[in-house]
């Protein structure tokens, strides 16, 4: 199969396009970079600079709880204020064909002919914690383009998928009442990343008792978590959605500008391992090397087990070659 | 077991969508579930779409091929897609319609670029062995251009 990294035009134009806020620019750069393209290394060299202007918010909460559905409403509010967007939509890949179904926008049609919103849908293409792994960098790419907003969904999220807090300023979790158990879901995962809490659907009874939960939960952490809001929405109606962008509005404020570049070191070396992680498992699944057909082989007859082919990989093939 | 240890990438983009007044949404389901389980990534969108809009997300997504469910006559509207992807400069891209399409206006839609016209029948294999294809065509087009 041709390689797309192929695709695009000398990267020097390509980020020149891009900086200039060029919807075609940005679609290319994000295809390069999920598919760590030759280009891609330098156009992401070629944005460091331009980086910090978007406010980047997260959403996620478990499947069915209306994420897309708020997204689109929090949009729709965000244009009346005047910002331009660009939206992260991830959808999972299917862990037997590779393949995907990328439907968050069926629930954004109300933007459809917007210029001044750029919707793109990622797979997960096997990466675990919510997000795909191109994600961080696909959300620079957004604020380099000069998008004064850049929210990223998440798929359906459990317990652990809390990887979203590490990539944006403002992370919103959304939970649905008469979803019953999914509140003991979230509450010991993915509620200790919010910064603004949503009980979405709040047309629905127990909307008021899900609303008494969270905030029930809230109370127990310590107090240094205090301050963290819980609002009600009914995204198909638009309710609560203008208080929502105010919360998200004042706690980007409160954290003082941009949190992602106040990331500490120690995210910085997480961060920079996971790119390493992927680089490795890219190449590794790329190469047409004949010792690791062979290492595979030992595996599949059982005179290899997993690890120590791992190891023998990286020590025998990787460094030699790198 | 085959041979090979390696696994494609990266998948097909392939946009699946309705243009047109026209609801009936079934067998574009269908058609994105036998393209998932290829290994393909679908976008996939409600029905009713305008050109422009099908044009807009073609280009964020940066899809390799498009496919036009079409069971109403909203397939006339096919050639005006056409032009208004190579407007946009993605010309490049891949067009198939699929659905009760008659066979006088067939000719019509190859000659204003649609690859391909599947009729009802049309088999699985054929269907996903052809978008795959196109979408190789697709990329190579777009590497050249």
């Amino acid at each position: 199969m041709t390689d797309r990294s192929a695709a695009a035009p000398a990267s020097g134009k390509l980020l020149e396009r891009l900086l200039d806020g060029e919807p075609a620019a940005l679609a290319k750069a994000i295809t390069l970079v999920e598919n760590a393209g030759a280009q891609a290394a330098q156009v992401l060299a070629g944005i460091q600079s331009r980086l910090g202007h978007a406010l980047v918010i997260g959403v996620t909460g478990p499947p069915g709880a209306g994420k897309s559905t708020l997204v689109s409403a929090l949009v729709g509010e965000l244009r009346r204020r005047g910002k331009s967007l660009g939206i992260l939509a991830v959808d999972p890949s299917s862990p037997l064909s590779g393949g995907a179904i990328l439907g968050d926008r069926i629930r954004m049609a109300e933007h459809a002919c917007d210029p001044e919103v750029f919707v793109r849908s990622l797979a997960t293409r096997g990466h675990v914690g919510g997000l795909s792994s191109a994600a961080a960098r696909v959300v620079d790419l957004m604020d380099a383009a000069g998008k004064d907003v850049v929210i990223v969904e998440t798929v359906g999220a459990g317990q652990s998928d809390v990887e979203v807090a590490q990539l944006v300023d403002v992370t919103v979790v959304v939970c649905a009442p008469g979803l019953g158990d999914e509140i003991q879901a979230i509450k010991a995962g993915i509620l200790e990343i919010a910064d603004v809490l949503v009980v979405n659907k709040a047309d629905l009874p127990n909307a008021e008792r899900t609303m008494a939960q969270l905030e029930g939960m809230l109370s127990l952490r310590d107090p240094g978590a205090a301050g963290v809001p819980v609002i009600a929405t009914t995204a198909t109606e638009g309710r609560g959605v203008a208080e929502l962008s105010d919360a998200v509005e004042a706690r980007a404020e409160a954290l003082g500008g941009s949190v992602r570049a106040a990331r500490t070191l120690a995210q910085i070396r997480l961060q920079i391992a996971d790119s390493a992680a992927e680089l490795l498992r890219r190449r590794l699944n790329d190469s047409d090397d004949e010792g690791l057909h062979a290492l595979c082989r030992s595996v599949q007859r059982g005179e290899l087990d997993l690890e120590n082919a791992a190891r023998r990989y990286l020590s025998d093939y990787l460094v030699n070659k790198a | 077991m085959s041979d090979s240890t390696k696994s494609i990438s990266p998948p097909p983009r392939v946009l699946v969508t309705k243009i047109g007044l026209d609801g009936h949404d079934r067998g574009s389901r269908i058609v994105a579930a036998y393209l998932r389980d290829a290994g393909m990534e679908v976008i996939y969108t409600a029905p009713w779409q305008k050109i422009e809009a099908v044009v807009k997300l073609a280009v964020e997504e940066d899809v390799d091929v498009i496919g036009v469910s079409s069971l109403a006559t909203d397939h006339l509207l096919l050639p005006d897609l056409m032009a208004a992807l190579g407007e946009a400069g993605f010309g490049h891209v891949k067009v198939v319609a699929g659905g009760i399409i008659p066979d006088g206006d067939e000719a019509e839609l190859l000659r204003a670029g649609v690859s391909r016209v599947f009729h009802p029948g049309s088999p699985r294999e054929d269907i996903v062995a052809t978008v795959g294809d196109l979408a190789t065509q697709a990329r190579a087009a777009c590497a050249n251009g």
